[in-house]
């Protein structure tokens, strides 16, 4: 069997990985990208907990965590859309890119 | 066997993730993340969650990141292609990302709280009906509360988008 550390090993450099997509990228769209990677690798670690200790609760915390994500996508994808739009209205900018 | 299949799973998830961080086009960066959740999901599989690993597919393959791939096909990306990765410019968060893995890594490998090899007894069969169970008896007010959010975000996200009138 896959020690439980592997696990953990494997959730830290997923999110080590997608902290670095949130903070050094500056392209709105990626950034999102990374933040999806970040709850993922939390994900990883809630279940191989809930494995290794005969624990289900893990897997209902997953759930929950995928439940928010979803509807923050909604919101973050609606919220980008409207300053795509009101940027290209109002002025001729970089409008995919946020200015750090 | 198992770790062989950890290992490449494991392997595939890491380049593909990093692939998102580093690609320049935000179409590339979507299809990897994309394979990235593929990874994650067989290895839910593998640490005898199927039930989460079908979800994970469901919700983030099928439909995070349909929508994504929708919002970088509506707004023009040709502008973003051309910016830079720039991890020159951001030393002090270049700096304190090394520093958090160093810690993260340091402390999973020293602690003895990870060190469990072996599962603890599985019980007998039918995971997912004990799941469900519990989900709809225990958690049923977290539940509940989840599809609100939900309702608010699809609410919140038709507001957000649609067209100013007039």
């Amino acid at each position: 069997m896959v020690p439980l550390s592997w696990y953990i090993l494997l959730g830290v450099v997923l999110f080590v990985i997608g902290a670095a997509g949130v903070l050094l990228r500056r392209n709105i769209l990626v950034v999102l990208m990374s933040l999806e990677l970040l709850l993922n690798s939390v994900n990883i670690n809630f279940i191989a907990f809930g494995r290794y200790y005969a624990d289900f609760r893990g897997q209902i915390f997953a759930i929950f965590v995928i439940a928010t994500t979803a509807a923050e996508v909604a919101v973050a994808l609606g919220i980008l859309v409207a300053l795509v739009r009101n940027k290209a209205t109002l002025k001729v900018d970089d409008v995919t890119v946020m200015k750090g | 066997m198992d770790q062989g299949f950890f290992l490449l799973f494991a392997a595939v998830s890491v380049i593909t993730a990093l692939t998102v961080v580093l690609a320049r086009n935000p179409v590339h960066s979507a299809l990897a993340l994309m394979a990235c959740f593929l990874q994650v999901s067989a290895i839910f599989v593998l640490l005898g969650a199927p039930l989460l690993a079908v979800i994970q597919i469901f919700v983030y393959v099928g439909a995070i990141m349909v929508l994504f791939l929708f919002v970088i096909m509506m707004i023009d990306v040709r502008e973003a292609v051309l910016q830079r990765f720039l991890p020159g410019g951001n030393l002090p968060a270049l700096v304190l990302l090394v520093l958090l893995g160093v810690e993260m890594l340091a402390l999973v490998l020293w602690s003895d709280r990870f060190s469990a090899t072996e599962p603890v007894a599985v019980r007998g069969g039918d995971e997912v009906r004990a799941l469900s169970t519990a989900l709809f008896a225990d958690y049923l007010l977290p539940f509940e509360i989840a599809s609100v959010i939900l309702l608010a975000a699809l609410v919140g996200a038709i507001v957000l988008a649609r067209k100013e009138p007039g």
